[in-house]
């Protein structure tokens, strides 16, 4: 019964799905996947054992932390909000990408802002909703795409500019599941190869934008 | 000194900032799980700091034994001294785009050493983070009291979050020793014939994306997927390792744009910006998410081959 050594696949996709404890689940897959291979118990202990040792750099991001902590307690997210609030007299969309903008430069260098909270609700939604209802006062329905555009926005540049961060927990997951499947995929590699995604989600997602100001002109 | 003897210094380090984090969580008087969370990153800062010098079997051992405690729900991030506000606010008017400085010394630093010395991209990011500290300490003139407390804060916030990433690479090391790639590969080539680069690459991607929308979290998605999929279907046939797991990740990215299971990314904005569209975000993301999809195919069938 090969088939059965893809129980710990199951495993993952059922407890991820069903929102069960995470790290449960996936020692629960590691565990299962080895005992049903034919290894035992002590055996299954130490190449997990082993594995997450050799899997260490994956974490080393942590080493980022004190840092951050310290431009955080001084004002780092005070500085960020400073900085966007001074922008004027733009409309909706462009605000969106001079956001996305912000967003992708911050992303690769390691800042990670929690966007929706610290910008998007205070900031980005009214500014964008103001830009918006010079002409005309706006619909429900549109106050509601707005908000919605502007959360999605944060995600799109969130999503696709991480990885160009060498020391982001992204990168570092993808080179070490590499290296534990027995291939080479260095860090740097990795955010070379993370540019272009980066590049082209910025021109698509602002030509995305630039289109939600239509509704707006009549 | 060989590169791994440096590295082993930063995993020290990175034990001892869990060690903070330990003493911190077990003076928590206000959480209710403050034992098991001290435990956990105790736990943790031993793994780091000295799990060279233990045998892989009890390694082995205090994973499942953080894994219950997990079950049991007694790690929990407990009570943070907030940022002071007012200080944050002082000093943020002082140093302005100066906050920034230390962040950019990390990110240039990390890739100068990792693409132009022997060291290499691990050691590169244990050297910049700390020159980085140090450069925010000075311009931000702070003591080592308050370091300490703001990375046992930064550290305790990640809670078990922190610490899943690494857990789910290790599972790649069991899924290769286990040979589960194998047996995904001989399942699938019954119905996809291995070896064509395009349908491939396609699976892969695709895959990604539909996993990532299942279980609402694209690196679980991409331990499994990459292992299951991604290897025999891409990268065993001459994909490049590099491409395949950048784009096969940004792929899984897609299934979070599109997916209510992703709460964090897609339910958490309706509830913050008070929407009435209980799957407004996901609307707005759904056209951009198919499209980048479309591209990152077309570009890992090139670049990687």
């Amino acid at each position: 019964m090969e088939y059965l050594k893809l129980i710990g696949i199951v495993i993952i996709i059922l407890g991820f799905a069903f929102k069960l404890d995470t790290i449960a689940v996936v020692v629960a897959a590691a565990l299962a996947t080895g005992l049903v291979s034919g290894m035992s118990i002590p055996h299954v202990l130490t190449i997990l054992g082993k594995g997450f040792m050799d899997n260490r750099m994956v974490s080393l991001f942590f080493l980022t932390l004190p840092m951050i902590g310290v431009v955080e307690s001084h004002g780092l997210k005070q500085a960020a909000v400073n900085g966007i609030s001074k922008i004027k007299n733009l409309s909706a969309g462009k605000i969106f990408n001079l956001y996305l903008a912000i967003r992708e430069i911050t992303d690769a260098m390691g800042i990670a802002l929690s966007g929706q909270v610290q910008f998007i609700r205070p900031l980005i939604n009214p500014m964008a909703q103001a830009a918006a209802s010079v002409k005309k006062t706006l619909t429900d329905k549109q106050v509601d795409l707005i908000k919605a555009r502007a959360a999605a926005t944060d995600n799109f540049g969130n999503f696709f500019s991480q990885n160009l961060f060498i020391a982001s927990s992204g990168v570092l997951l993808m080179s070490s599941t590499m290296k534990s499947l027995g291939y080479t995929a260095t860090p740097a590699n990795i955010v070379l190869y993370s540019i272009p995604m980066a590049v082209i989600t910025f021109l698509i997602t602002a030509y995305y934008n630039r289109r939600f100001d239509k509704q707006f002109e009549v | 000194m060989n590169v791994n003897n440096i590295l082993e210094i930063f995993y020290v380090l990175i034990g001892l900032i869990m060690v903070f984090a330990s003493i911190e969580s077990f003076r928590d008087r206000e959480n209710s799980a403050r034992i098991g969370t001290g435990l956990f990153w105790l736990i943790m800062g031993i793994i780091f700091a000295v799990g060279k010098y233990l045998p892989n079997l009890v390694i082995g051992l205090l994973i499942v034994f953080v894994g219950i405690l997990s079950l049991l729900k007694q790690i929990k991030v407990g009570k943070l001294k907030e940022v002071n506000k007012e200080i944050a606010e002082k000093s943020a008017k002082r140093l302005g785009a100066w906050l920034f400085f230390p962040s950019v010394v990390l990110a240039i630093f990390s890739i100068l050493i990792s693409q132009f010395t022997k060291l290499g991209g691990q050691v590169g990011i244990g050297i910049a983070s700390v020159i980085a500290l140090i450069i925010a300490m000075i311009i931000s003139k702070t003591d080592a009291k308050t370091t300490y407390h703001d990375s046992e804060r930064m550290v305790r916030s990640v809670g078990t979050a922190g610490v899943l990433p690494q857990l789910l690479a290790t599972l790649g090391v069991i899924f290769t020793a286990s040979g589960v790639g194998d047996v995904t590969s001989k399942a699938i080539s019954g119905v996809f014939p291995a070896g064509n680069h395009l349908l491939g690459v396609i699976l892969y991607c695709v895959a990604m994306v539909i996993f990532t929308m299942v279980m609402g979290n694209a690196f679980a998605a991409f331990a499994v997927i990459t292992a299951g999929i991604g290897i025999p279907f891409v990268v065993a046939q001459g994909g490049n390792p590099a491409v395949v797991a950048a784009l096969g990740m940004t792929s899984g990215y897609c299934g979070t744009l599109m997916t209510p299971m992703a709460a964090n990314f897609n339910s958490l904005p309706v509830a913050l910006l008070e929407m009435k569209d209980n799957l407004g975000v996901i609307k707005q993301q759904f056209p951009i998410a198919l499209t980048l999809l479309v591209v990152q195919i077309i570009l890992m069938y090139f670049l990687a081959f």
